[in-house]
């Protein structure tokens, strides 16, 4: 009997092997990886009670740590949010739970965990002193960012907004409207901070949701700039022409007919110049381009700009825009006015107009202009570079050419828009939801000659045109980049 | 003295109780130096109960030591310091995990009654059983012991069911989990019975044949019963009491206890697939099945970590062991508390946070240590029944380890289950000692030297003990 017996305990080593295996694996080889796991709360828990660096915007903190006075306080340190509805949704918050925006992304800058934060802690662990989070400095204008989230609010819709240097792609203003306030979200009570972001997560219209990167909507006519792009790329000019009738005979079945201010045709039954087109937003000539430049051409412009290109990251992860495939005449017309199944983050449609400012070549969008330990050494800092060559710099200026008849045109679509002294660069769009309401955009830069600023503005049901309530958004946020 | 060990000899005839002095001076040392260190990190001061505690906990194994001494003095001399390490640290941990609850000695005070009541028992085993054989007398009667106790928490008025298990009955103020006496009656059972079935059930057979060559040799079918019963019970348990740990405890131990008697691979085969049959019906079957086996595979999954009776659980502990890493936070100053049940299901994660991974490793080892004591006992003992039930005891400690911390560690599914020695729990604590004490009374007897033939009495040879 002592054979089995034997083979027992050979098996009960084998368990116990195991056991001890994989007790090796939790704690040795995969604990760096738990303690870092963004359900772990005792490492936020533990981060409460640290020194954590602030994120700045200007010269002024936006979300920094104080100590708590309060001997019975939870934690040594309370983290504050100034202007934080303006700010909440880059910022993110950092609360018990979880780290989301800004906070999440920059965690291991901001709590001193990165590796090269080091030696500057090595050095306050010699001298006694408390180490201290490195500080994230963001790219963002606060006079643009103010007037972003003023300018939206005032108009009582849902909505976003962005401001690009599109020589660099630094986010100078991104707003987006509902917003929240993340101080009751970085509170030490657990209970407090759930029952918060119950009541956020389940507001009917989205607080948390960061409608200028993660929302995407049908760009409506502001696409025209797309399918103008392709046609000038495709060797025509501003000049050229295509029919431009009042009700357009759908290649597959179905009728497109011109919308806004335009009752008829858009150039007296004329085939319409593109120049023409854009200036009134004509609709059956812009859907005639699409058509005849065909789907892969416009797909292609499309991912010039940015398109179909996934998601990324900058730092906070921006949701991918997209062009369809796969369609039918149809359905081609309507995506070269920026419908059927368009999508577009207002981010994309900033980018395309910082493209065609920065004479075609697109600038990859960043958030974080520098990076500072405690004791002023620099970590990082932002380095601007292309993310994609979209057009030809001749088509830029065509393009330009033609947006800037959008504002200042004799038939201009944009006129709010405007600028009194400098000529801007727009396009306005106004896209069917499909449950008979309209999203209102606004694109735009300025000044046209030296561009300094890209703007994308988009207004949620808002049921009037881009040019009437898109535009007097977008003109304030130019104009407060531009004044400095 | 030193006669080499060739595995079917006896071992050598020493009573080293004085090498289990010196090592129970250390397990003692080490389980009230952790309690003070606790204290010490908790509240800055050692803890007021030290003394009591010291006085009760060290004197009762001494006592244990010294009754030893007297009335089984061939007993192996590790397996009594391996127990009083494992109980000190358990009782240390207890005390700590209960600290932030009302009173200094919430918790501890209860489960150092529980310790010295197993002590008591253990004691009272090697003093009136003085040959285990008297145990193979009732098997059936045993077996009927094992089953009532597994079906008392069925009953209405007894019964409770208790975080979606049915595992207690109510006695008075106290809860017990019959369960874990149950297996001990089982081990008992299957040992006298094994044996005395052993030959047909090891002998008579079929061999599986494909085409000239045997594959395996089969039981005959009417040799069956025996393990379609044994698997009916785990399905049972399983489906009735909701529990998981216990089912596949009670069913492990058989499949090893008949494996050690017949030395017939074909019966751990023929078991092994009845259970995975049975589990995988039971997992088609039963919503609770599921979910273990679903919180198993992706705790991390952010809808399984966030429902009701998710992950969270499972997945704190893993955090827990993280943070402990390689050399653990130091007692009392990590915060395993924050775990439910961090003090029962939960004890080995608190090690791991604690005393980290040296500490559990440390642990394990010396649970292994104590269960390979206990297996070199079964091949040291003369006598069947007892070779069956030292290996039955030893198993099932080593099995019931295995289950619950491999289930805190994700090794298989969680299944609520104590750790022995370590966990809070009467009940657990209490079957312990006893399987303790059945240890230390059959290793006496496998150690003790053979009966001397008296050769000068001339012709007649009488045998003296």
């Amino acid at each position: 009997m002592n054979v089995p017996i034997r083979r027992l305990t050979f098996f009960c080593m084998v368990l116990f092997g195991a056991l001890l295996l994989n007790a090796n694996y939790l704690q040795g080889l995969q604990a760096e990886d738990l303690r870092e796991h963004r359900h772990n709360q005792r490492q936020t828990a533990r981060q409460f009670d640290a020194a954590r660096g602030a994120i700045i915007v200007g010269n002024e903190q936006i979300a920094y740590s104080e100590p708590t006075e309060d001997e019975d306080a939870a934690y040594a340190y309370q983290r504050h949010y100034d202007n934080s509805e303006e700010y909440a949704h880059i910022t993110g918050f950092y609360s018990l739970y979880n780290a989301t925006g800004i906070e999440g992304e920059q965690n291991s800058m901001l709590n001193g965990s990165d590796s090269r934060l080091a030696v500057s802690n090595f050095m306050d662990t010699l001298t006694g002193e408390e180490s201290q989070g490195a500080s994230v400095e963001l790219t963002l204008n606060p006079e643009a960012q103010e007037t972003a989230f003023d300018a939206l609010r005032s108009t009582g819709k849902n909505g976003a907004a962005v401001a690009l240097d599109p020589n660099t792609g630094a986010v100078l203003a991104s707003a987006s409207v509902p917003s929240y306030d993340a101080n009751p979200l970085a509170d030490h009570d657990p209970s407090k901070v759930e029952e918060t972001y119950q009541e956020l997560e389940e507001a009917e219209d989205k607080p948390l949701l960061n409608r200028a990167f993660n929302q995407r909507y049908p760009p409506g006519s502001t696409f025209k700039v797309v399918t103008a792009a392709a046609a000038l790329e495709d060797g025509e000019t501003p000049d050229s022409t295509q029919p431009a009738p009042e009700t357009y005979q759908l290649p597959a079945g179905g009728t497109m007919p011109n919308h806004g201010g335009i009752n008829g045709p858009c150039n007296g039954g004329d085939p319409d110049p593109l120049r023409h087109s854009i200036e009134i937003s004509c609709n059956t000539s812009m859907a005639h381009w699409a058509v005849d430049l065909g789907e892969e051409k416009m797909a292609a412009q499309a991912e010039a700009f940015g398109f179909d290109s996934g998601e990324f990251d900058i730092p906070l992860t921006v949701s991918e825009s997209s062009y369809p495939r796969g369609l039918n005449g149809s359905q081609l017309a309507q995506t070269g006015i920026g419908q059927f199944d368009v999508s577009a983050t207002p981010l994309q449609m900033a980018m395309i107009a910082g493209g065609i400012a920065n004479g075609g070549d697109v600038m990859r969008p960043y958030l974080v202009e520098k990076v500072e330990s405690s004791d002023f050494t620099q970590l990082e800092s932002a380095n601007p570079e292309v993310f994609s060559e979209a057009v030809s710099s001749s088509t830029a200026d065509g393009l330009t050419e033609m947006m800037v008849q959008v504002t200042e045109g004799d038939e201009a679509s944009g006129t709010q828009g405007a600028i009194p002294g400098m000529q801007v660069a727009g396009k306005t769009g106004t896209a069917e939801t499909g449950q008979g309401s309209t999203h209102n955009w606004f694109i735009s830069f300025a000044p046209a000659n030296d561009p300094q600023v890209a703007v994308a503005v988009v207004l949620e049901n808002g049921n009037s045109s881009g040019g009437e309530l898109a535009a007097p958004v977008a003109k304030p946020i130019m104009e407060a980049v531009i004044e400095q | 003295m030193n006669a080499p060990n060739t595995g079917s000899a006896t071992l050598p005839p020493v009573k080293r109780r004085n090498a289990e002095f010196v090592m129970l001076l250390l397990a003692l040392a080490i389980a009230l130096g952790s309690f003070a260190a606790s204290g010490l990190a908790l509240n800055e001061s050692i803890p007021p109960g030290l003394f009591g505690y010291g006085l009760t906990f060290g004197g009762l194994a001494l006592a244990t030591h010294v009754t030893l001494r007297f009335i089984a003095p061939y007993a192996d001399p590790l397996i009594l310091p391996c127990a009083i390490f494992l109980n000190g640290l358990g009782l240390s941990m207890v005390w700590r995990l209960n600290q932030g609850d009302e009173g200094d000695h919430a918790g501890v005070g209860t489960q150092l009654i529980w310790a010295a009541i197993g002590m008591v028992l253990c004691l009272a085993i090697l003093f009136f059983i003085k040959e285990p054989r008297v145990l193979q007398r009732y098997p059936y009667i045993t077996l009927l012991v094992a089953v009532v106790l597994l079906a008392s928490p069925m009953t209405p008025v007894l019964g409770q069911e208790i975080l979606g298990a049915r595992r207690w009955i109510a006695l008075g103020p106290f809860q017990l989990q019959p369960s874990e006496f149950a297996k001990i009656a089982l081990v008992i059972f299957l040992s006298g019975y094994l044996v005395m079935k052993r030959d047909v059930l090891s002998l008579a057979s079929k061999d599986l044949k494909v085409g000239r060559f045997k594959v395996l040799d089969l039981p005959r079918m009417r040799d069956m019963a025996p393990m379609v019963v044994a698997w009916c019970l785990a399905i049972l348990i399983l489906v009735v009491t909701k529990d998981l740990g216990t089912s596949l405890l009670m069913f492990g131990t058989f499949l090893a206890m008949i494996y050690v008697a017949t030395q017939r691979s074909s019966w751990v085969i023929i078991g092994l697939t009845m259970f995975m049959a049975g589990a995988t019906v039971a997992w088609a079957i039963f919503t609770h099945v599921q979910q273990r086996v679903t919180i198993w595979l992706n705790p991390f999954d952010d809808e399984i970590y966030n429902s009701v009776g998710g992950s969270y659980q499972l997945v704190q502990g893993l955090f827990a062991l993280a943070e402990g890493g390689v050399l653990g936070t130091g007692l009392g100053q990590g915060q395993p508390d924050t775990i439910f049940a961090a003090d029962s299901d939960f004890i080995m994660v608190s090690f791991g946070e604690e005393l980290g991974l040296t500490g559990i490793m440390a642990i394990v080892v010396v649970i292994f240590l104590l269960c390979e004591r206990g297996l070199r006992v079964a091949m040291a003992s003369r006598e069947m029944f007892v070779k069956m039930m030292a290996a039955g005891i030893s198993f099932v400690i080593a099995f019931q380890v295995f289950i619950t911390m491999g289930g805190v560690t994700r090794v298989i599914p969680l299944t609520g289950m104590t750790t022995p020695f370590l966990s809070a729990g009467g009940s657990s604590l209490m079957a312990s000692w006893i399987m303790l004490g059945l240890l230390l009374r059959m290793s006496d007897n496998a150690r003790r030297p053979a009966p001397q033939a008296i050769q000068d009495e001339g012709t007649t040879q009488v045998i003296s003990r």
